[in-house]
């Protein structure tokens, strides 16, 4: 990107590109060499507060595993064949000492596999900070929130001892101001995307999201309004495609080959669960108040349906695909699922019989973060959208 | 086949059950409320102190593994959209309960009434329910116990329990049976579990003698049967485990062996710890495999998912809400991995092990994720090298007998070996 000149859209998408490709975690690294005696705090999806690690001076660090760009030497002596690929990668990243940077993981309690890692960091590395983060699965607002309040200020304890800062209220609230407008800014990237897709492929939006994981907040803010502007700029053609919503892949993330092969294959990727914490929130965090109290209940008053947390609807489940696909006026749903992940295979029944029972179209597949082939996903999705313009229009 | 010789206590067990599931086939012309809830974390004195009928989908789900239904009821369930890649006791369940929910002592099991979902220690548990109040469209309320990621039970979590059980269990069962809160109930309750709790720990600890009276996996998943489901806090569950606990320590003060399904072992070769929920859709032929090794099992983590009172847990009847969270919190699958870790190390030294063996499980990740880590910890902590053998809970399909053999008469082997090198 030259001086004074707005960059490309080419150049932003390469520029995250190299970020989401770096596997030693080197915008970590720089950031942390730029910063003398600062810290850095890693987190596994799917929901993590990040505010807090930002207000104790922490970088926010996502940890998704490494896709297929990692050999697994180390990761599969920790793990049977018959769990999920991520937290072997996971496990490799760290014993190959990439993530050596890190003070602290936190690990939300997404899974009973995110859940056992936590115990087996703790044995694995007694250096850094390792803390399971147990969120409230009660539909009692009350009880949930004091939970969670005492879950949360436990945290700003803890992390603001690894870093050495404790926060005032007046920095837990400048950084969540920092994260409402970061998550505004992902749900304008999706917005964009969503009315469109053409001009946003999901390919890119994708990089960009997973470069947001691992800089500084405000560099992607800057990153990500520098994208809209280009894609202002350089307005695409618009295609003849089906619009999907790709469900399940909010964990284990899928190699960014599948979701070329998606869109490719005459699919638009109109909402995803991609990356899902980064907008877990749906709604800003309150400024006013007690700071920790406010990111509690923004939690617990949240409109986030997800597979990792309790749905207290007896409705909830077989409305939520209709209600998703109806948001963003779309054709179909594809069940992406990663193989031997509980919450979303668990999940998937439930969803696809309201989704059919609403005569949505569907179709599902398993991969793997480290998946390669992408031949079948191709010819699955290439006739998935072909039968939804061939008999979606009769 | 030959018959399976059984103690008394296993006869009495039997009795036990089949009027339970009696019961439950004429809850609703008897007006019992049922409540299905989970082992970990079961509230059985709570459901009881109300005059509801408890059933554990777990039970049902191993139950159908061991009489050869679960095959059929997993593919019933697969073929209903259940991925191939998750827990066998839920599709097991979904599969029975759509092949008409006939339970495991051959009648059909009522509706519930309330699923009391009991998140201790598992994921899945919490899909389990949804997935089943899907099915029987019935109230369902959520008791969350937080895990013990940092191997305590911390204040605010014990809190949050508390509150939950007043203001969100206690009133939904309040409404699924028409019946109050009658806090002195419960306590009664309490103090009868409390009771067979001491014996219980009582025939659990026998393993400690040589020879071991019992065994502690194999036989034992008999023995917590009764306190891991219905019966805790029954006059029942205490007359059998003060018939259980005579017997043990009579065999005990005998010298004899664990009584198995081919009689008695006589000559206990090897003393094992293992780790991990057995398989049950092979048991007795698992546990062939053991007993005709003389390989007895002293001491097991599986027999713990529904309490870990060998570490001294007893419910308290001074302190009845209390002392269900401090319960709920301490069971098997809530601790982390290095309070399981310090368990295992100490079972090997308690009961004087000369191996342990960790059995890892397709289904269960609560179990199986981390397990790999467990066995290299506890061989570096113990200097006693483990085995890993893999099959899963009810589903048929992971059961290969001839791979496990091997491994498990390699195993005995190697510490033959290692015996051998000991005393040279």
């Amino acid at each position: 990107m030259g001086s004074g000149e707005a960059p490309t859209r080419a150049a932003l998408v390469e520029k995250a590109r190299d970020i989401y490709d770096d596997l030693d975690f080197g915008a970590v690294r720089r950031w942390l060499a730029d910063h003398p005696g600062a810290k850095a705090a890693g987190y596994l999806p799917v929901y993590a507060p990040r505010e807090i690690m930002h207000a104790c001076g922490l970088l926010p660090v996502g940890i998704h595993g490494g896709g297929d760009r990692l050999e697994i030497i180390r990761g599969d002596a920790f793990y049977q064949s018959y769990i999920c690929h991520l937290p072997r990668s996971v496990i490799e990243l760290a014993q190959s000492g990439r993530l050596d940077m890190l003070s602290a993981v936190l690990f939300p309690s997404t899974c009973d596999v995110i859940r056992n890692l936590s115990g087996m960091w703790k044995l694995l590395y007694p250096e850094a900070y390792v803390r399971y983060i147990d969120v409230p699965q009660i539909p009692d607002k009350g009880a949930a929130a004091d939970f969670w309040e005492s879950e949360l200020r436990r945290l700003v304890h803890d992390l603001g001892e690894v870093s050495g800062h404790h926060p005032t209220d007046a920095e837990l609230r400048a950084s969540m101001a920092l994260y409402n407008e970061t998550r505004a800014m992902v749900r304008a990237l999706y917005a964009a995307r969503c009315e469109r897709p053409w001009d946003v492929p999901t390919e890119e939006l994708y990089v960009l999201l997973r470069a947001g994981e691992v800089i500084p907040a405000d560099e992607f803010i800057a990153m990500a309004r520098a994208y809209l502007a280009a894609v202002e700029a350089e307005p695409r053609r618009p295609r003849d495609n089906s619009r999907v919503v790709v469900v399940g892949a909010f964990c284990e993330q899928p190699p960014l080959g599948l979701i070329m092969s998606i869109e490719r294959a005459g699919c638009y990727i109109v909402d995803d669960d991609f990356l899902l914490g980064n907008r877990f929130l749906t709604r800003d965090v309150s400024l006013d108040g007690d700071p920790v109290r406010a990111l509690a209940e923004a939690f617990v008053f949240n409109e986030q349906r997800t597979s990792v947390i309790f749905e207290s609807d007896p409705l909830g489940k077989k409305r939520l695909m209709k209600d998703r696909v109806a948001a963003v006026n779309a054709d179909g749903i594809i069940f992406a699922t990663p193989s031997f992940c509980d919450p979303a295979l668990l999940d998937q029944p439930m969803l696809r019989a309201g989704a059919e029972k609403a005569c949505i179209p569907c179709i599902a597949f398993k991969y793997a973060e480290n998946t390669g082939q992408f031949q079948q996903f191709r010819e699955q999705a290439g006739t998935f959208a072909d039968s939804i313009k061939l008999w979606g229009a009769a | 086949m030959a018959e399976a010789l059984k103690d008394r206590s296993m006869v009495l067990q039997k009795e036990m059950i089949a009027n339970h599931f009696a019961r439950l086939a004429n809850a609703r012309e008897n007006g019992e409320p049922v409540v299905y809830t989970f082992v970990p974390g079961n509230l059985t004195e709570l459901i009881r102190s109300f005059g509801a009928l408890p059933v554990l989908p777990e039970i049902n789900a191993l139950q159908s593994g061991m009489r050869k239904l679960s095959g059929d009821y997993i593919t019933e369930a697969e073929r209903a959209g259940h991925s191939e890649d998750v827990c066998t006791y839920v599709k097991c369940d979904i599969g029975m309960m759509r092949s008409g929910n006939i339970g495991p002592a051959g009648t059909k099991l009522p509706k519930p009434d309330l699923l009391l979902l009991s998140y201790t220690g598992c994921y899945t548990f919490m899909k389990w329910f949804e997935l089943l109040r899907e099915e029987y469209d019935c109230p369902t309320v959520m008791f969350h116990v937080p895990y013990q990621g940092d191997g305590v039970l911390e204040p605010e979590h014990r809190k949050y329990m508390l509150r939950q059980l007043k203001e969100q269990v206690i009133p939904a069962l309040e409404k699924a049976t028409g019946r109050k809160y009658d806090e002195d109930k419960l306590r009664h309750h309490l103090a009868l579990s409390a009771k067979a709790e001491d014996d219980l720990v009582a025939v659990l600890q026998a393993g400690k003698n040589r020879p071991s009276p019992i065994d502690g996996y194999f036989g034992t998943v008999y023995y917590v049967g009764p306190i891991f489901s219905a019966f805790r806090g029954t006059e029942e569950g205490v007359e059998y485990y003060r018939a259980l606990r005579e017997e043990v320590e009579g065999r005990a003060a005998l010298g004899l062996g664990p009584i198995t399904p081919d009689g008695p072992l006589e000559g206990e070769r090897y003393r094992l710890v293992v780790e991990g929920p057995p398989n049950w859709t092979h048991f007795r032929d698992f546990w062939k495999m053991f007993s005709d090794e003389k390989a007895v099992v002293v001491a097991s983590t599986y027999t713990k998912v529904g309490g870990t009172y060998d570490f001294g847990f007893r419910h308290n009847p001074d302190d009845p809400l209390g002392t269900l969270a401090d319960y709920c919190s301490g069971c098997y699958t809530n601790l982390n991995l290095p309070t399981r870790i310090e368990m295992i190390s100490r079972y090997i030294e308690e009961y004087q092990a000369d191996g342990f063996l960790i059995n890892s499980v397709k289904s269960c990740n609560s179990f199986s994720a981390g397990q790999l880590m467990i066995l290299r910890e506890v061989e570096k902590r113990t200097g006693i090298p483990g085995a890993f053998i893999e099959s899963d809970l009810v589903d048929p399909r992971y059961f290969s007998a001839a791979n496990i053999k091997n491994r498990l008469e390699s195993y005995f082997q190697m510490i033959d070996a290692r015996r051998l090198g000991k005393t040279a």
